[in-house]
């Protein structure tokens, strides 16, 4: 069990990686482009058959690779009887159908986007039959009904297609969700979403109280794929597409998903008197409206999807019998409703092809002038009728044996006159395929001469064909696929005995077989009337009821979006804090909190002052908030406020942080300021500000008490691990910077890269705003009456020189000493910017800007790629990302001298946060030029030097 | 003492939450710093109150308590970056209200606007 078996990743990958193939090829014509779809499928195929003797000697092959351990997913493969039959299918006819293909397209039509779809689609349905863990099943499961939207729509120009695409993805996609939670409920219960444990738990799983919800969930998705009633109708309106998709796809692969779901699911789930009820009555009622439909479609391929339909009913319903020989009988009926039905779907194409219409009414006598077509279709039919000598009379039979013995409702009967009553509205739609389009008399008005195809046309149904009566003829060829493909279904239980042989003598199972065809028969022959009387009923039409349901939704979710959104975002504002109030409210009344295990801390009064500074302030700004520039001047006590908070409460880098932030919060917001209204109109009326006022107390009252309720707990943390290893790991004593520039490094060297990115992108819209109808405006505005007469004083000027090599030492000292005091490279960065701030203020913009040599975007650039870099160096060392090292130097003289690798990290931190907060003001300030600010050459207004060399100029001129 | 801190996070609250329904920018901006002070000191509060325990390690007390130093670092990034989106957001204002001439935050309905730009 443990050997793996790496052939089948090779087989689930490689339809994924042709599907790159036929796109490039079909520049190289389209038989060119055939072929290379075809390699990929057939050494899929043969790398199966090279699996196959494994397989049938009993063993179950394995491939597992861990993708995501944490979620319980693996991409883990394995292949038993049914997933080797499956695949074989899937393969195979995948062959044929892309030879009938390269005849069926017409030279309009992009061959190689063909190719790519159907080989998706191939890739998806190779991963649902091989996976061996449901997680990756749901991906493979969505993946088909993603790649069967493309392959019905893929005449895009025709209507039908399109919205038979947009059908099928809604129904399909609608039950891959249900499916999805059904396989979560599946995996919780079972404790592992490997399909090997779930199959082993099956007792467990059906003696669990979430077993009901779970099973309807999944019967959900495989109700909808496999298009069981009530959800049938999207398979008829996805015959929009061409017919080589609909043989593939509606015949033998994607429809037959779902069966082979409650297959694959058989061991666990099913057996229980839910399963029987659900999924036999589902399953017969399907067989049975199928086929009465299937009888009045006038359009051949209308015809199949329904007779479809009813089959996929049959196979539901065997899988629902849930006795050891009804699954086996169902693994037979698959191989051969796969063989009949592909090859009628391809006779259609042809017919369709050479006449140009598909129209039962307007064809007949086809016998004559398409002989070989008359000869595979009619054959074909004759199966799907179940008529003796073919295989599809062999599987009906011992379909109705099952259902003789099958017990509906405490009813012997119900079950066995249900089947029969599909199997004689499958004869008549059967004979009418062949007698309504093969016989009759030769027209003259067909909408083009028909005549037989080329052999590369007919070449795969009658490949088919030819299985169709061999296994007819001579059952025993398939029993030993059907013996290990139904052991794999019933998985533990005894394999009932059974031979598969064409006559079993006089059983109830005969008589039924004969009435059938006897009723068939005299319903075809009475067809005008009958279809008379069934036009009169007038069946409601499920598209009609789907697009009402749509419209409905549709109309739904755009009141509701249109409600929510519609443009005012302090509406959207207003909702999500109201949303987020009573969600926190639920989760309190949930219960839960535990008592208080913290004791409070004492309040001296220093503090106490300190938080009515910070209420009276934050009350202030709300009060001022029309007045712009007094709400700016109280916001900077505020946060003054909040560092001295930090400081009290042990948090001297947060402090250092929030202080140097806060003064350029409020140089960004005044230069900000400058530019905007000074006074906010008030707009809002009474009632307006009483509701908001309402909102933002509850918010307020609710924030402050999940607050308070948090601190008076003790919560588990991982900061332990931290406090110890921060010096013997990291080398640091200051352990917050050891946490942002060691253990959390990740996480900071991220955020570095977000804060680049606000300021290029600051930097970008100030362009583009240079560049618009703003610049104009800007332009044209008068700022004069609002600027000071001495724009530069002196003493400022003087003064911000002084303090400039100051600041920048203190910039440095504070960076240098972060790994083991409070500072580090965001403190640092920041402190520096207001250092150079400083001199843009009192020399103003142009004159500092000329004697700034580095520019701010490549700061951010190096500062990103100095700390990406010293991450990456630990890669040198075999350690993973950011694994800093350090150690120390000796220097005689002076003392030991620590290293670390995590300053040249700090290093990337500072250089990034320094570039980004002056890009951001830069730019900002760049405004001013459009503005019409005069350009200073002259460092300050009044520069007392200037005055006496001007003195002596002046006299030097005067002599 | 944790009172106090919980009620000024919360006063925070709700003057950020009022001052983000109002209909003109600059109220917003101011909102939103005043919500970030109170996300701010709130994450931080998370690790538990402590006065006088730093997290710089003393190597000569080995068993020393300290506070809480994650939410310290969280909360430290947090800063710097809500400073960036601080501004950002006042750049987009600025670049709405030169383009528009109104720094209104909500938009009109939709023939309103249509009005406007056709007298341009």
């Amino acid at each position: 069990m443990s050997d793996q078996t790496p052939l089948l990743l090779v087989i689930a990958l490689l339809p994924f990686i042709g599907a790159l193939i036929p796109g490039l090829m079909i520049r190289a014509g389209r038989n060119a482009c055939a072929i290379f779809t075809a390699a990929p499928t057939a050494l899929a195929f043969i790398m199966l058959l090279l699996l196959a003797p494994a397989v049938f000697r009993g063993e179950v092959l394995h491939f597992r690779l861990d993708w995501l351990p944490q979620l319980g997913l693996q991409a883990s493969f394995f292949l038993d009887g049914l997933g080797l039959l499956f695949a074989c299918m899937i393969t195979g006819v995948g062959l044929l159908i892309t030879l009938y293909a390269r005849f069926y397209l017409s030279g309009e039509d992009p061959m190689g986007q063909f190719y790519t779809f159907l080989l998706l689609f191939q890739g998806a349905m190779l991963g649902i039959v091989l996976s061996d863990n449901i997680l990756l099943l749901l991906i493979f499961w969505e993946l088909t009904s993603l790649s069967s939207f493309l392959l019905i729509g893929y005449w895009k120009h025709l209507p039908d297609g399109r919205q038979g695409a947009r059908m099928a993805l809604a129904v399909t996609g609608a039950g891959g969700l249900a499916m999805i939670g059904g396989m979560l409920i599946l995996g919780n219960i079972a404790g592992s979403y490997n399909l090997s444990d779930i199959l082993q738990a099956g007792d467990a799983i059906k003696a669990s109280d979430w077993y009901l919800p779970a099973l309807i969930l999944i019967l959900l998705g495989a109700f909808t794929k496999s298009a069981q009633f009530p959800f049938h109708f999207w398979l008829p309106h996805a015959m929009a597409a061409p017919t080589p998709v609909s043989a593939y796809l509606h015949s033998s692969t994607m429809v037959k998903a779902g069966v082979f779901l409650m297959a694959r699911m058989w061991p666990a789930l099913g057996g229980t008197q839910e399963w029987f009820y659900i999924v036999t009555s589902v399953g017969l009622i399907t067989m049975v409206i199928g086929a009465v439909v299937a009888l009045f479609k006038d359009d051949l391929k209308g015809l199949l999807a329904f007779s479809t339909v009813s089959h996929l009913g049959l196979l539901t319903a065997l899988l629902g019998f849930a006795t050891p020989m009804a699954a086996v009988v169902a693994v037979f009926h698959i191989i051969n409703h796969m063989t009949f039905k592909a090859a009628l779907f391809m006779t259609a194409g042809i017919i369709d092809h050479e006449a140009h219409t598909r129209d039962i009414r307007r064809l007949g006598g086809l016998r004559t002038l398409m002989p070989i077509t008359f000869v595979i279709g009619t054959i074909a039919a004759l199966s799907m009728a179940g008529v003796p000598l073919t295989n599809g009379f062999l599987s009906k039979e011992l379909m109705l044996e099952e259902a003789w013995h099958a017990h509906l409702f405490e009813n012997h009967y119900a079950a066995a006159v249900l089947a029969t009553l599909g199997a004689v509205f499958s004869v008549a739609y059967s004979l009418r395929f062949i007698f309504h389009v093969f016989f009759g008399p030769v027209r003259d008005d067909y909408p083009h001469k028909p005549h037989d195809p080329p052999f590369g046309m007919w070449a795969a149904p009658a490949l088919l064909v030819v299985f169709v009566v061999a296994i007819g003829l001579y059952p025993p060829l398939v029993e030993p696929l059907v013996k290990v493909a139904g052991q794999a279904v019933i998985g533990d239980a005894e394999m009932p005995y059974f031979h598969l042989a064409i006559w079993h003598g006089v059983t109830p199972a005969l008589i039924m077989s004969g009435i059938a065809l006897a009723v068939g028969a005299i319903i075809l022959i009475a067809f005008t009337p009958v279809d008379r009387l069934w036009l009169a009923l007038k069946v409601p039409y499920a598209k009609a009821m789907f697009d009402a349901l749509m419209a409905r939704l549709v109309g739904f979710s755009t009141w509701l979006t249109a409600g929510m959104h519609n443009g005012a975002i302090s509406r959207y504002l207003a909702i999500f804090t109201v949303a987020t109030v009573l969600l926190g409210v639920i989760a309190y009344m949930g219960g839960g909190l535990s008592a208080p295990d913290r004791t409070l801390l004492p309040i001296p009064p220093v503090v106490f002052i300190g938080w009515v500074l910070l209420v009276a302030g934050a009350i202030a700004v709300v009060a001022l908030h029309r007045h712009r520039f007094r709400a700016l001047v109280v916001l900077g006590i505020i946060g003054l406020m909040i560092s001295a908070g930090f400081i009290y409460l042990s948090a001297p880098d947060l402090a250092l942080t929030q202080i140097s932030v806060e003064t350029v919060t409020i140089m960004l917001l005044l230069l900000a300021l400058h530019f905007l209204p000074k006074e906010t109109p008030n707009e809002s009326g009474q009632a307006l500000r009483i509701r908001d006022g309402a909102i933002a107390l509850v918010a307020g009252v609710g924030v402050a008490a999940l607050c308070y309720a948090f601190m008076l707990r003790g919560v588990p943390t991982i900061s332990d691990y931290h406090l110890a290893n921060s010096y013997i790991g990291g080398g640091g004593t200051n352990v917050v910077n050891v946490i942002l520039v060691d253990f959390r490094g990740y996480d900071t060297y991220g955020e570095i890269i977000v804060l680049g990115i606000a300021g290029l992108t600051i930097y970008a819209l100030m362009e583009a705003l240079l560049n618009g109808p703003a610049a104009r405006r800007l332009r044209n505005t008068d700022y004069s009456q609002d600027r000071s007469r001495d724009r530069h004083p002196l003493m400022m000027v003087i003064a911000t020189r002084v303090m400039m090599p100051i600041a920048l030492m203190v910039g440095i000292y504070i960076f240098l000493r972060g790994h083991n005091q409070p500072g580090g490279g965001f403190v640092a960065g920041l402190v520096v910017s207001i250092a150079l701030l400083m001199q843009y203020m009192a020399s103003g913009f142009a004159w500092t800007q000329e004697r700034q040599k580095i520019e701010y975007h490549s700061l951010i650039g190096w500062g990103v790629v100095i700390a990406g870099l010293t991450g990456a160096g630990a890669w040198l060392a075999g350690k993973p990302f950011l694994t800093s090292a350090y150690g120390y130097l000796e220097f005689p003289p002076i003392e030991e001298f620590e290293w670390a690798t995590a300053i040249a990290f700090d290093l990337g931190v500072f250089l990034t946060v320094l570039g980004a907060v002056m890009l951001m003001l830069y730019s900002l300030s760049r405004i001013a030029r459009y503005a019409g600010e005069t350009v200073n050459v002259e460092a300050m207004d009044y520069d007392p030097t200037d005055r006496t060399t001007d003195r002596t100029t002046d006299q030097k001129e005067a002599r | 003492m944790e009172l106090l801190v919980a009620s000024a996070v919360g006063v925070l609250t709700a003057g950020g939450v009022y001052l983000i329904l109002r209909l003109r920018a600059f109220p917003v901006i101011l909102g939103l710093s005043l919500l970030s002070y109170a996300v701010n000191v709130f994450l931080f509060s998370s690790g538990g109150l402590a006065v006088n325990l730093p997290p710089i390690l003393n190597k000569y007390a080995p068993d020393q308590a300290y506070t809480d130093p994650l939410p310290q670092a969280l909360v430290l990034t947090a800063i710097v970056i809500s400073f960036g989106m601080t501004a950002l957001l006042v750049m987009v204002a600025l670049g709405a209200y030169l383009e528009s001439d109104t720094d209104k935050v909500d938009m009109d309905a939709p023939d309103a606007s249509g009005d406007e730009e056709t007298s341009k």
